[in-house]
């Protein structure tokens, strides 16, 4: 090998020398494409397909019905509660874990990661066991005329138990990676510590943060085993978007279900293109390596 | 308040003097809210989970039905897991080596899965391998299988909802490795196949097995995706999430929770080790 190849090979970023031959190369990216393809986009095809299958007027009257109405509500509440609950925790634990060096922090790391590895079936049984009418809490609850189970508030602690990790998963590795020297100059500038943080910290981690929500928010609209444990499925009531697509579903309402879906869809949609975007922009702002 | 922190840090040993304020607060407050949120809540199944007794739970635990609900979970998700490593380190070395046109799309579109929900996802598979549905008519016009409605549907929905925790863990590992050893191989004499199984692998291996057990842990846990596209049959195609909504409408909570517990035990083994897989890859590889 000559000097001259050696440097054109350097420059050139997919260096041909050490990769695989173009019939390697082909037949890989035809697998990926094809495997993505069948697994991941056909589904997602299928969810506009159906939902328009019956006309878009039949799509409409699904939307409008009264019960997709009042679950859309729920769900968008459900979310305004959950989403910033985790948000608050989400910073506060990075704030404490990144910034500072302390004894049983990857332990405290592996609790933060709990929800994760539970499944969600078994999270809302938990607070069935937790609020039920044969636990301690239900029935002192109860005489307060505080319902928790097959109502609201139990819909909000389950969709936060499940969507806990989020913001906090997102925001400790990207501010652990940043260090925190900018916050030690502010502070010894005299800064306070709100002002450090709105001032120094946020702007550095505000895309980071933004993606986080947006998973946590996507998740939460999204959830249906912990919710559908802990709901009751009343009608109008507490049903939430997932849940009243399953009802859809199996009253053989198929293209009202996926019409329902298609919302949802449409939102997974959004947040994947943010994410996309915000990557290409902001490559170094997101953190590297994500865990869900 | 800033004072104040240098001399409380003096006093704590546990933890690194540091300059910054607050960390009472958040700390504090991630301690409580977790707590409150998910200690608590996990604390009261397993004191109900204890309260059972050891023959009690022994006797639901060796139900027939109830263990073949587990194979199938952990039989499923070891299934799609496999399936996902493959093909999750076909998608991620794609990704990363080889620039194509739609890369970029193709990379958005493996978050799909952690970004639809699952009910979404799960009429949408049962739709498409339904016997009458597209995938469906195809596997079974040309190859006799079944899919919907069995328990290899149960296997395809895992493989969707895990596939993207291979990628994103290969990914990231898999852009920091050196190219230069690679050349090194080369220059040594190596073919390809054997740089790549000797040199790249081994670094590649933390990471692999980490997805796998990720995929893994999820699909066991898996609910709103699988219960459309299986038919939900006891001893054929019933996952154990299922069996505990089952039993919870049964009001038998006894029952709900001897399989939540069991489910939970082996959760938390497999968390241990991805820790455990992620520190000794630190170790030997200087990334996570």
């Amino acid at each position: 090998m000559t000097e001259a190849r050696a440097n054109t090979i350097r420059i050139n970023k997919p260096r041909q020398a050490i990769g695989e031959g173009p019939r390697t190369r082909f037949a890989l990216i035809a697998i990926a494409l094809v495997f993505l393809a069948l697994m991941l986009i056909a589904p997602l095809v299928v969810v506009f397909f159906e939902a328009f299958s019956r006309g878009l007027g039949v799509y409409i009257d699904a939307l409008a019905m009264p019960d997709t109405m009042s679950a859309l509500q729920l769900t968008l509440l459900v979310a305004a509660i959950a989403v910033p609950a985790n948000l608050v925790f989400g910073v506060a634990a990075s704030w404490a874990i990144a910034k500072f060096d302390f004894k049983g922090k990857s332990f405290l790391l592996t609790l933060i990661d709990l929800p994760f590895a539970v499944s969600p079936v078994v999270s809302g049984l938990v607070f069935v066991l937790l609020f039920g009418a044969n636990s301690v809490l239900g029935p002192w609850l109860a005489d307060m005329g505080i319902q928790v189970l097959f109502a609201v508030p139990g819909i909000v602690i389950a969709t936060i138990f499940i969507t806990f990790p989020f913001v906090a998963r997102e925001l400790i590795p990207l501010m652990q990676q940043q260090g925190s020297s900018e916050e030690e100059a502010a502070v010894s500038l005299g800064a306070g510590g709100w002002r450090t943080f709105f001032l120094v910290t946020l702007p550095n981690v505000k895309w980071g943060l933004l993606y986080g929500v947006l998973l946590c928010n996507a998740r939460a609209m999204g959830e249906f085993g912990a919710v559908s444990v802990v709901s009751g499925h009343i009608r109008g009531q507490t049903n939430t978007l997932p849940l009243h697509i399953e009802i859809l579903y199996n009253d053989n309402k198929a293209a009202a279900a996926f019409a329902v879906a298609s919302l949802l869809a449409m939102l997974a949609l959004i947040t994947l293109a943010v994410k996309t975007m915000l990557e290409a922009r902001f490559a170094g702002s997101l953190a590297a390596q994500r865990r869900h | 308040m800033t004072a104040a922190a240098p001399d409380r840090a003096r006093k704590t040993s546990w933890r690194r003097q540091s300059v910054l304020p607050g960390f009472n607060l958040t700390l504090g407050y991630t301690l409580a809210y977790l707590s409150l949120i998910v200690l608590i809540p996990l604390a009261a199944l397993a004191i109900r989970s204890a309260s059972l007794g050891w023959t009690e739970f022994w006797a639901i635990a060796t139900d027939p039905r109830i263990v073949a609900s587990l194979q199938l979970s952990f039989g499923a998700a070891i299934l799609a897991a496999l399936v996902n490593t493959v093909f999750g380190v076909i998608v991620a070395w794609v990704l990363v080596r080889y620039r194509f046109p739609g890369r970029r799309w193709l990379d958005a579109a493996v978050d799909l899965p952690f970004a639809l929900p699952t009910a979404v996802a799960g009429i949408a598979l049962a739709t498409l391998y339904a016997p009458n549905g597209p995938f469906g008519a195809f596997l079974e016009g040309v190859f006799g299988v079944k899919v919907g409605f069995t328990s290899l549907g149960v296997v395809v929905a895992l493989i969707f909802v895990g596939l993207p925790f291979v990628v994103r863990t290969v990914q990231p590992v898999l852009e920091e490795i050196d190219r230069e050893t690679e050349e090194v191989s080369a220059t040594l004499g190596a073919g390809r196949l054997r740089t790549v199984t000797r040199v790249i692998m081994p670094g590649l291996l933390p990471a692999i097995l980490t997805g796998f057990a990720l995929s893994f842990a999820r699909g066991v846990g898996e609910y709103g995706s699988v219960i459309f596209i299986a038919n939900n049959l006891p001893f054929q195609s019933e996952i154990a999430p299922l069996l505990i909504v089952i039993k919870l409408e049964e009001h038998n909570y006894a029952g709900a929770t001897a399989i939540a517990t069991i489910m939970l035990v082996i959760s938390f083994a497999m968390l241990f080790v991805i820790n455990l897989l992620q520190a000794w890859s630190r170790k030997w590889f200087g990334h996570d």
